[in-house]
């Protein structure tokens, strides 16, 4: 049987007092790929964030296991040596830090252990290369001045680097020309070893034609109200998401006034 | 009213310079605490001072006696503090004179100086020359024998004036004149040790300078005065690092820096200070830079309980550049009042003033800066940019940036900046493994980068390490 690494059961997330995630179920098993899509402002950065630990995603219901281990008392730093990562829709810049001392000091923090230079360069180098990023990227500050491509192209750097168990990738394609796209995503593919279990945030097919994902869910108003196999994305695409809404609003409107 | 403050200095500021030798440390001469006329001619007399040296003392001494504690720009907030000028020492000599050589020096001082990695850096050869002032007097020093047959001086400021009386009475106070502000007059008055350096015209000294100042004693007054004259097309960069152990009263430093930077010269002068949080620290520093000529002034202020310190330059001919690259980091109880002076006397000068603080806890950063352009100072430029960093709700910065123009053709930028640690990237870098102490001295080393590339290596490592030191315990 598959080893499970994620399991979320009725999770509710609050930000600012306002509930955004009204009890959202998942499991991740290593080696799965979730496609995890919803119309904006659904609550797919929320879970994204309140998984990895932002302090304002506050966590006010339901569990959630990683490696069978209840994390969410848990400070982001400890997640990240814990194996989860996240592929941030915005990452932030970090002036004077350039990346190299960035990437050195993550992966000294994740593996809680110094990295031999020899082998963090020569990582650094084929994860690069990999990922067709110049080599002068490296001594540039973190995320400063990088286009968007640039940046989410970052993003999947550390990844390669921190060899995470859980990914999660909070729209890692969007900011990416085609080429790029291909690139990232073949880097991704290159990534991926059975252990790995990935969760991927978008909003369009294209990425899932590279990635390819065994389950598809559907986010809508803090719930996942559709999961499904990879058809359910190729549905998506051609109606979008009107007709899986009108199936469920009688549904969700019930919860609602539940709560409310 | 006067409010005490009594600052905490607690094992987690890392104070690592911390110690003291006084068990073994035997005073060979030192004078009463507190000051008056005698003890001015007392600290003359010990010296073997020429006549017009005692005089330029005495007069000094009545500019102190009349001078008010200085308000306005040159500091702002010296009322504040419970500074008694009859609780000092201002004058003990440790050692007789000045060594050439280490193995000469008393044991416990090398001992001190040891502990502080010198001479590890001369040993490694990463410096041109090297001085160690303890208290009032320095006890050693040595220049390589190369530069010295070049005609490069370095000596302690006492030996310059036995030695070169000619070049120092020429220069020595012309830059900063006695009546300057009160603690020049002081420093004027007792001043003692500090370091002369004369770079003949032309020659280029390849690597640092470096000088080493070291106030031991309880309430102990350190007046170290330095000369630095380049002459024409010569260039010098002179990096001084300065400690104290950490007592319960107050020590003062009190220096005066001069320099003259002639034409087409270049000077560079590094500080990185790392006083204990019971030092007050009242430094005057200026430059007077001729035709073509570049001075830099870089100066890390870490340390002290109250640091009120803006280096300056005079840009006297066309031509002139002068550059400031200010860091200050204050902890809980520490002012840095710190910034700089640009002074634009004649046409095409430019300067750069960049300023960058760091404020944790309950310290309090001010960035003071003043810019003048004097009538006729035609296609002068300057850029002024200061950026301040707060780690803590209660962290404090403030900016009084003063400006003088009084030329209209003239390119002036200012810019200022103040941030707080941002939760978003401290969550990025947490997310990254990093832990919250980490993840904000990654954010403070980052911060303070710009000014950190333009030292020497050993001193920007020191300089990172100094900040984590103080960074640890900051959060959480
Ligand atoms: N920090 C915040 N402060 C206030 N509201 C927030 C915050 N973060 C999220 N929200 C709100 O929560 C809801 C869900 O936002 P979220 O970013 O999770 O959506 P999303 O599904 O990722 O959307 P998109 O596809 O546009 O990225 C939105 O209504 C948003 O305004
Ligand atoms: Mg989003």
């Amino acid at each position: 049987m598959a080893e499970e690494l994620l399991k979320i059961e009725g999770l509710t997330v609050s930000v600012e007092g306002k509930q955004i995630l009204n009890g959202v179920d998942l499991v991740v098993n290593r080696g799965e790929v979730h496609a995890i899509m919803g119309p904006n402002g659904s609550g797919k950065s929320t879970l994204a964030n309140a998984l990895m630990g932002h302090p304002r995603y506050a966590i006010t219901g339901g569990t959630v296991l990683f490696k069978g281990e209840e994390i969410s008392a848990l400070t982001p730093d400890k997640r990240a040596r814990k194996g989860l990562f996240l592929a941030f829709q915005y990452p932030t810049s970090i002036a004077g830090v350039t990346m190299v001392n960035f990437l050195r000091q993550a992966m000294k923090a994740v593996r809680g252990e110094d990295v031999p230079v020899r082998e963090f360069r020569e990582k650094l180098l084929a994860t690069m290369k990999l990922l067709k990023v110049d080599q002068e990227f490296a001594r540039r500050y973190v995320n400063e001045g990088f286009s968007g491509g640039e940046k989410k192209r970052a993003e999947i750097l550390q990844m390669g680097i921190l060899d995470p168990d859980l990914a999660i990738m909070d729209e890692t394609d969007s900011g990416l020309d085609i080429d790029a796209l291909r690139t990232v995503a073949e880097g991704v593919n290159a990534l991926t070893t059975p252990k790995l279990g990935i969760v991927l945030i978008t909003h369009y097919q294209r990425l899932l034609n590279y990635i390819k994902p065994q389950f598809v869910h559907i986010l809508y108003q803090g719930r996942m109200i559709e999961s499904g196999g990879p058809e359910l994305a190729l549905q998506l695409e051609a109606e979008g998401y009107d007709p899986i809404i009108e199936k469920y609003a009688p549904a969700l409107a019930g919860a609602t006034g539940e709560r409310a | 009213m006067v409010a005490k403050i009594t600052p905490q200095i607690s094992e987690q500021d890392g104070y690592k310079f911390g110690f003291n030798d006084n068990d073994r440390a035997t005073y060979t001469y030192r004078t009463e605490k507190g000051l008056n006329e005698d003890v001015v001619r007392e600290i003359s007399k010990a010296k073997d001072e020429p006549q017009w040296m005692t005089d330029f003392r005495l007069k000094s001494y009545h500019h102190f006696l009349e001078k008010p504690m200085p308000t306005g720009f040159w500091g702002g907030s010296i009322q504040n503090y419970d500074l008694n000028f009859d609780d000092i020492y201002y004058f003990a000599r440790a050692s007789d004179r000045a060594e050439g050589d280490w193995s000469d020096v008393p044991e416990y001082i090398k001992d001190t100086f040891d502990k502080l990695g010198i001479p590890e850096a001369e040993k490694n050869k990463l410096i041109a020359g090297v001085g160690a002032q303890y208290d009032s007097e320095v006890v050693y020093h040595s220049i390589r024998e190369d530069l010295e047959k070049l005609g490069v001086i370095f000596v302690d400021t006492d030996s310059a004036v036995r030695d070169y009386p000619e070049i120092v009475q020429q220069y020595f106070g012309t830059v900063i004149p006695p009546a300057d502000n009160k603690f020049a007059a002081l420093n004027s008055a007792v001043w003692s040790g500090g370091s002369f350096v004369y770079v003949p015209a032309g020659v280029k000294v390849d690597i640092p300078l470096q000088a080493y100042f070291r106030i031991n004693k309880e309430n102990m007054g350190q007046f170290e005065r330095t000369l630095i004259i380049a002459e024409e097309g010569s260039y010098v960069h002179y990096v001084e690092g300065c400690t104290a152990p950490s007592y319960s009263t107050d020590a003062l430093h009190s220096a005066v820096v001069e320099i003259i930077v002639k034409k087409g010269a270049r000077v560079r002068y590094t500080t990185i200070q790392n006083w204990s949080t019971n030092v007050f620290n009242l430094v005057t520093k200026r430059a007077a830079a001729y035709q073509d000529a570049v001075m830099e002034w870089v100066d890390g202020n870490l340390g002290s309980r109250l640091t009120m310190k803006y280096p300056s330059v005079y840009l006297m001919e066309p031509g002139a550049h002068g550059e400031v690259l200010s860091l200050a980091m204050a902890s809980d109880g520490q002012h840095q009042d710190a910034g700089a002076k640009m002074v634009h006397a004649a046409p095409d000068t430019t300067s750069t003033i960049i300023s960058k603080s760091v404020s944790r806890g309950s310290g309090r950063t001010s960035y003071r800066g003043a810019l003048k352009v004097y009538p006729g100072a035609k296609r002068s430029r300057a850029t002024v940019r200061c950026d301040a960093l707060l780690i803590d709700e209660k962290s404090r910065s403030d900016t009084y940036p003063l400006m003088e123009i009084e030329e209209e053709q003239v390119n002036i930028g200012h810019e200022a900046s103040v941030s707080r640690v941002g939760e978003e990237q401290l969550f990025y870098l947490q997310s990254r493994g990093l832990s919250e102490v980490d993840a904000t001295k990654m954010i403070v080393n980052g911060f303070v980068e710009p000014i950190v590339k333009e030292l020497p290596m050993e001193y920007a490592v020191e300089l990172n390490r100094l900040i984590e030191l103080q960074m640890e315990g900051a959060v959480g």
